[in-house]
């Protein structure tokens, strides 16, 4: 008798705590639902966004979307090895090279405009994905170079080929110290101490 | 929390101090260059003066190459409050303002300008500020910006921006430990100049009134310590501490943990716990700028190492290049495997790449080692987790952990182990038994991290750019697709306005409707469109079908298969068919042969009335008159009303003959409606309307004749189908003459230009 009472108190216990806990999940769930899908934020997170569209889709977002619908991850050459590796962590798959179809990992580049041959003729500023270039028609266009992503669409619609990527030179302040240029245990007091 | 201010104070007193986790204690060298007092060198033959000299943003250049210097003089100015001006350091002429290698371990370029000596040294007008105490605070703190001082311990943040702080301050702390070893050129600035480094912190006093002022020496300063004793020994708040060797208590937050306990904050600023803390040198430099108005120009630069003869403190001009030191200490490069030159001192300081490289605000020390001196480059060995590094770390950090991250390039995991708190002290590479440069590791980390932050940062304005382009291109394109949308519907509004007038005026000329009607609206379609065409108005298109109708059944058969013809091409003109079939309705009233002779004479008059310049109503009192004159009557006076109005044509009198024109042919049926009653409406018409309608028509049936002819088989054949088959032959024989005749005249009406009385008269 007392056996069955134990095991009936039991059952109705977890089942009240089941109910408890259902009803609490449940509008959890309906609370806190989250909208959208968080996944293509990141890896659009991940993308260099220069929106070259070297990968074929018309800028990062719709690549990282593509991504996430199961797209390979190594088609984007602006983001090179290491956005390949974050995208590979990210999406939980093994890493791999580079598609030399999409091109190839470059140096770090900015478009510059030969401003005595520029015609004005605002091709470029309408290919421009970032608004970077300025300029109006018949008038001398220039890139700021601030806000360019080098992205090479704006070299190929200049009808004068004004256009030059030239490499971003570095300064101090974008250095990052280089152990193959500069030497790296200069703690002299260590052998005399 | 961290200790009171009272039991700070107490301790102080008693002559005790706090301490700091980890730290090392690497012989000092101390000796090799603290022995001789400071000198000034020759001025060199060229000084290269960088714009940049501390952390912040450039000053812009104000001097232009040519231009002659006194000593002194601003060479830039600062552009924003985060910026100090450099000055010329000795009087001469500017010879250069390009690019020049740098004091930073990239060995890049910055812009600087160079400098040719005169070798006079003139100063240029100082205007010293010996009253300071009545002086507005702001004003000090200006001076002191604009003798572009900056924090000459090592970090070189701009003074002024310390100075101008908001914030209590409890602690001012003159910062003269100098722990690092080889360097002495606080210690020898201290034992030289401590009046006036005490004269420099009464400013301080005044500008910042802190609770208590504390001068920290390292009890290896002996000499030094003594001499800011007795300069300060007349104020009792300067308390003069003496605090216990350890490498690194000279860095501002250990400094701080050693005499207040308290621990600044990550992120923070010394000022978050009411300390503020100056370097020996920068107080020398701010007593220079108020007292005597000079600004910062010349700094102390030890000169030390085994590879120099005479190492020293130089009294420096900013802007002396290294090779000019190192010659003034005797460099002897045989010392050295290959030459060597570390700026700063032997722990945080760096290789440089370039001899030419000039002494900037922040150049404490040149180190030039010789080879027992120096660590073998390729001694790194591997790391085996001793945790030295730990213990010796004076910020508590892992060093070990940090290293690891750092070389497998995990830099968000080195993050996670605080690596921006290191100080890059580099008290953990010190006692690495592995010989490990863990300091380069963690500064190559940081930079990497710092870069990938500001391609992240670059990125996302990408994004947003790019995102604003698009939202702008979506939004240009919906505007242009609204316009298109509007100015449709303002072309549609507009014709069905024109619809609507064309229909109330229709609505004044009813007509009852059967079937011929729809063979008269088929013709006035044709007609319509053409007219259309040419007088580009659909008022006149409406006009027109109601104006020109042929009602009678043979007449009316035969140019309904005209019309049929036309009315083909007709059908693509959209636009005109609702006013045709409005036309329709007003053009039904069928009438018999009489009446449109009778109409016919009526006009061939009212057209020679016109032409005499008669009224409208004449014309349509002559149409009623007429009416009732018999079939042969009728026709003879057609047709001598028509071969006048011929020859009347001929004469360039186009209107009348554009009224027969629609008469005679075999859509001739105005008149006898206007007979049955509705004259008074079709006079209420719109007369110009009319006028133009039946011009356009004209003018259309003229360029339609040869292909009315070329299709006359067809219309006859066609002709017969309707009801009335009985009297078509004739009719049609009759039509078509009449037809052909109306045609001709239409042909040279169209030629002639419009005149509306004589519209209005056929009316």
């Amino acid at each position: 008798m007392t056996m069955s009472n134990t095991i009936l108190f039991a059952v109705i216990a977890i089942g009240i705590l089941a109910l408890v806990f259902g009803l609490v999940l449940g509008y959890a769930s309906i609370r806190f639902k989250v909208e959208g899908d968080p996944l293509v934020d990141q890896i659009d997170a991940v993308l260099p966004q220069t929106q070259c569209g070297q990968c074929g889709y018309p800028g990062c977002k719709p690549y990282a979307e593509a991504i996430a619908d199961g797209d390979d991850i190594n088609k984007c050459p602006p983001g090179g090895e290491a956005t390949i590796k974050k995208l590979a962590d990210l999406m939980g798959v093994e890493p791999k090279p580079l598609d030399a179809a999409h091109g190839e990992e470059d140096v770090k580049k900015v478009a510059f405009i030969r401003e005595d041959e520029c015609i004005g003729c605002t091709k470029c500023i309408q290919a421009c994905p970032v608004d970077a270039i300025l300029g109006a028609a018949k008038h001398m266009h220039t890139v700021i170079a601030e806000e360019c992503t080098g992205c090479d669409l704006c070299v190929d619609p200049c009808p004068v080929d004004c256009i030059d990527m030239v490499p971003v030179t570095q300064t101090t302040s974008t250095w990052k110290w280089d152990f193959s240029s500069s030497p790296k245990g200069d703690i002299p007091v260590k052998m005399v101490s | 929390m961290y200790p009171s201010f009272d039991s700070i104070i107490e301790n102080l007193n008693a002559g005790k101090t706090y301490t700091f986790p980890g730290g090392v204690h690497p012989d000092d060298r101390k000796s090799l260059s603290n022995k001789d007092s400071i000198i000034s060198p020759s001025i060199p033959p060229l000084l290269v003066i960088p714009l940049r000299q501390h952390i912040g943003s450039d000053g812009v250049c104000c001097v232009e190459v040519g231009e002659h210097v006194l000593k002194g003089q601003p060479l830039s100015q600062s552009s924003s409050p985060f910026s100090v001006p450099v000055h010329a350091p000795t009087s001469g002429e500017v010879v250069a303002i390009a690019p020049h290698v740098v004091a930073h371990p990239s060995g890049l370029t910055e812009m600087c300008v160079s400098i040719k000596p005169d070798g006079k040294d003139t100063w240029c007008e100082l205007s010293p500020l010996t009253d300071y105490v009545e002086q507005d605070k702001s004003e000090l703190v200006a001076r002191i910006c604009q003798a572009g001082i900056s924090g000459m311990g090592g970090a070189g943040f701009p003074t002024h921006i310390k100075t101008s702080t908001s914030k209590p301050v409890e602690f001012l702390v003159l910062n003269g430990i100098e722990c690092e070893p080889y360097i002495t050129s606080d210690d020898r600035l201290m034992r030289e100049h401590a009046w006036q480094i005490r004269q420099g912190l009464d400013i301080l006093t005044h500008l910042i009134s802190p609770k208590a002022i504390i001068v920290a020496v390292e009890d290896n300063k002996p000499e030094a310590l003594e001499a800011l004793n007795i300069a300060c020994q007349d104020k009792d708040e300067y308390r003069v501490v003496s605090v216990e060797t350890k490498y690194p208590a000279g860095g501002e937050k250990q400094l701080i943990q050693v005499l207040t306990g308290r621990e600044v904050p990550r992120n923070g600023l010394p000022a978050d716990v009411g300390v503020m803390m100056f370097n020996v040198g920068t107080c020398y430099a701010i007593a220079d700028a108020i007292l005597h108005g000079k600004p910062l120009i010349d700094r102390i630069v030890t000169v030390t190492g085994e590879a120099v003869k005479a190492p020293r403190n130089f009294k420096t001009m900013l802007g002396t290049p290294v090779s000019h030191l190192l010659e003034a200490a005797q460099y002897n490069p045989k010392k050295q495997k290959a030459p060597k030159v570390i700026m700063g001192g032997p722990m945080m300081g760096f290789t440089l790449s370039d001899a030419t490289i000039p002494v900037i605000k922040t150049t404490n020390c040149l180190l030039v080692p010789s080879k027992k001196e120096l660590v073998d480059d390729n001694a790194e060995r591997a790391c085996i987790r001793c945790s030295a590094c730990a213990d010796a770390c004076p910020a508590s950090l892992l060093p070990q952990q940090m290293f690891w991250h750092a070389k497998a390039k995990e830099y968000d995991k080195a993050e996670e182990y605080d690596l921006f708190d290191c100080i890059e002290c580099g008290a953990c590479a010190y006692v690495c038994p592995s010989e490990i440069p863990l300091v380069h590791y963690y500064r190559q980390a940081k930079a990497e991290i710092r870069l990938q932050r500001d391609e992240k940062n670059k990125a996302e304005k990408a994004k947003q750019r790019f995102e604003a382009r698009n939202a702008r291109l979506e939004r240009e394109k919906l505007e242009r697709e609204e316009k298109h949308r509007k100015a449709k519907e303002a072309r549609l509004a507009a014709n069905k306005a024109k619809e609507q007038a064309a229909l109330n005026k229709e609505q004044t000329s009813p007509a009852p409707s059967d079937a011929k009607d729809k063979v008269a609206a088929a013709l006035a379609r044709a007609k319509a469109k053409k007219a259309a065409l040419q007088a580009g108005n659909a008022d006149t298109t409406s006009e027109v079908s109601e104006t020109s109708p042929p009602t009678d059944d043979k007449k009316a058969q035969v140019a309904a298969a005209i019309a049929r013809a036309k009315a083909k091409k007709a059908a693509q003109a959209s636009n005109s068919t609702e006013q045709a079939v409005d036309a329709t309705n007003t053009d039904t009233t069928s009438d018999d042969k009489k009446a449109k002779i009778a109409a016919a004479v009526a006009r061939a008059k009212a057209k020679k009335a016109a032409q005499a310049s008669n009224s409208t109503e004449q014309a349509v009192d002559a149409t009623n008159t007429d009416t009732a004159s018999d079939d042969k009557k009728a026709k003879i006076a057609a047709a001598i009303a028509r071969a006048k109005a011929k020859k009347a044509a001929q004469q360039s009198d186009s209107q009348t003959q554009t009224v027969e024109t629609n008469s005679d042919a075999p859509n001739a049926e105005q008149s006898p409606s206007v007979n049955s009653g509705t004259d008074d409406k079709t006079s209420d018409n719109d007369e110009q309307d009319e006028k133009k309608a039946r011009i356009a028509a004209a003018v259309a049936k003229a360029k339609e004749k040869k292909a009315k002819q070329a299709q006359l088989e067809q219309s006859s054949e066609q002709s017969s189908s309707p009801q009335d088959a009985s009297d078509s032959v004739v009719d049609d024989k009759k039509a078509r003459i009449a037809a052909a005749v109306a045609k001709a005249k239409a042909k040279k009406a169209a030629q002639a230009k419009a005149d509306s009385e004589r519209e209005n008269n056929t009316e």
